[in-house]
């Protein structure tokens, strides 16, 4: 270990001054850890032992295996709107009164075939380039669950019953255009703060490009990772029995498993699967389910409270929760 | 957090990614169709760790400028890391096969095709569940078959055979379970593998967390097995 500290991992052409002075920097903690890690790896794995806690584990690992994808995709995708999409392709492709830009962004989320981890940075690139935030939002919400893959899974989670992805498609991008309205009626612009982004506008693309990707993955991946632990810690501890004794009432359901979206914190592509297994809920119930899930759940909390700020996110999450149970419920009473 | 340290966290990362892909370690977590997608997230990260370590090492004088707008959230990035390459948890076992209720078995499009030749014939925990619950286990009458899982107990103390199913990803697995009648077997620990062979029972229960029908197997003989390649159905 003494060792470690002897090589000087900073050095560098030209040090710089504040350098100089504090000897362990990040890349030493890093180093120290990873060894410490290796070390004591037999210890490790024996906490990891209990039948719970290695369900916890597998779970936590799964779902960032699943989302990893996603994530990084997304977040190149974002790193090419922020650097290579000039500023005025925006307000060419979208209509300039921001009243018609919601719903017009809201459809072009039918585009973005993902889950809503990628959506997160992506909507945050797009407010950056200038796009009206209610519109950049309208896409935010609708991206991860009216994309064609998604709906596809829906129609194969519920055979002989295509009116629930017909029934979601409708009722998320409602949920959509009203979030992105209901902004421009009450949305504060200071609500939102991104933080500054000083490489984005570096003159060499390709720098800029890769500096946007490492601050995107390292971002929005670790609070991908505060929101896998959360999924994971519920997703062990909720027994499903508690959720059998809600299903009776219709009320009570439909708000439980309103809920259980927000906890269970499924990737959009797979919940449909999940609602499915549901089966002693009602119809209404489980639309709710997947209509609130890729909007609101504890990973995109989670993930906008890292892009947009906190004042935004603890603002915006409960607005939507609220707009998509009760969109949820009646267009499920409607179509179903 | 300096942006050499966010490099390495992400070589790291991608090549954990990269290596649970090229074994099979992923097929624990996932499914087998986002292999191709694991593998160009990894890369992806290993080239976005690569050009960060290039920039800084051809320029870094704009390095420090602003290392303390950089994200400390990354630093939780070490623990996908340390779950994939150091402990490797598992697949799910019996323990989460306890907590979750069986899935429904698919009712039947039509006639339940033959089953293929051979004796005993192999038969998927589901594909036996939906032939035995919702066609009372005609298309295996005089049959012989062979299912395999891993042991879980039921509420009741019996040993039944379960085998989680994915549809993305180990946050969505829930179990198919089938009781076991005839000789069963008893005595093995929950969560080993194996395969029983047996035939239709018409013997059917109930799965207490959910409500959900569950088929029977009378067991005739059973031995124990690795666990498969692919550890879900």
């Amino acid at each position: 270990m003494t060792r470690l500290q002897d090589i000087d991992w900073t050095a560098s052409p030209s040090p710089p001054v504040d350098k100089k002075e504090r000897k362990i920097g990040s890349l030493e903690v890093l180093a120290a850890l990873l060894v410490l890690l290796v070390l004591f790896r037999e210890q490790l794995a024996g906490l990891v032992d209990g039948a719970r806690l290695q369900t916890w584990t597998t779970v936590f690992v799964s779902v960032l295996v699943q989302a990893a994808p996603f994530l990084v995709f997304g977040v190149a995708l974002s790193a090419i709107i922020a650097v290579f999409v000039p500023r005025s392709f925006w307000a060419k492709a979208l209509p300039k009164h921001p009243a018609l830009a919601v719903p017009a962004a809201g459809l072009a989320g039918v585009a973005l075939p993902g889950c809503e981890c990628g959506s997160v940075p992506i909507a945050g690139s797009l407010i950056r380039r200038g796009v009206t935030p209610a519109a950049a939002l309208a896409f935010l919400l609708a991206a991860p669950a009216i994309n064609p893959i998604v709906l596809t899974a829906t129609v194969i989670a519920f055979p002989g019953r295509p009116e629930m992805a017909v029934a979601r498609g409708v009722a998320s991008l409602f949920v959509a255009v009203l979030m992105g309205w209901l902004w421009l009626r009450l949305g504060k612009q200071e609500w939102i703060k991104l933080p500054h982004r000083p490489e984005l506008d570096d003159l060499s693309k390709g720098r800029a490009f890769w500096a946007a990707c490492r601050h995107d993955v390292m971002h929005a991946g670790g609070f991908l990772v505060i929101g896998a632990a959360a999924a994971a810690t519920i997703n062990v501890i909720v027994p499903e029995s508690w959720l059998q004794s809600l299903a009776d009432n219709a009320v009570l359901s439909v708000i439980a498993l309103a809920v259980l979206a927000v906890l269970l914190s499924i990737c959009s592509e797979a919940d449909a699967f999940v609602a499915a297994s549901l089966s002693q809920f009602s119809m209404t119930s489980r639309l709710v389910f997947l209509v609130v899930g890729p909007m609101v759940d504890l990973k995109l909390i989670s993930m906008q409270a890292g892009v947009f700020g906190r004042r935004f996110a603890f603002r915006f999450a409960p607005a939507t929760f609220v707009a998509a149970l009760g969109i949820g419920t009646g267009v499920g009473a409607i179509l179903l | 957090m300096s942006k050499l340290t966010q490099a390495v966290v992400m070589l790291l990362f991608g090549g954990a990614i990269l290596r649970a892909s090229f074994t099979d370690l992923y097929l624990r977590y996932v499914k087998e169709g986002l292999r191709p997608f694991l593998i160009g997230a990894g890369l992806l990260l290993v080239a976005a760790a690569v050009m960060t370590l290039w920039y800084s090492f051809r320029s870094p004088s704009t390095e420090t400028d602003h290392d303390h707008h950089e994200p400390r959230v990354g630093w939780l990035l070490i623990l996908p890391v340390l779950g994939l390459l150091l402990v490797a948890p598992p697949a799910l076992g019996s323990y989460a096969a306890s907590q979750a209720g069986s899935v429904t078995a698919q009712s039947p499009e039509s006639d339940y095709p033959p089953l293929p030749e051979g004796s005993p014939v192999d038969v998927g925990l589901v594909d036996y569940a939906s032939r035995a619950l919702y066609d009372a286990g005609k298309s295996m009458e005089n049959r012989d078959v062979r299912l395999t899982g891993f042991i879980t107990t039921a509420p009741d103390g019996k040993p039944m055979l379960a085998r989680m199913v994915l549809s993305c990803c180990a946050a969505d697995g829930r179990p198919i379970k089938i009781g076991l009648t005839g000789r069963a077997p008893i005595d093995v620990p929950a969560d080993t593998w194996v395969a029983v062979v047996g035939a239709y029972s018409p013997e059917k229960g109930k799965d207490p967390v959910n409500n959900v029908d569950v088929a029977y197997l009378e067991v005739k003989t059973w031995e124990e097995v690795p666990e498969p390649k692919q550890p879900y159905a």
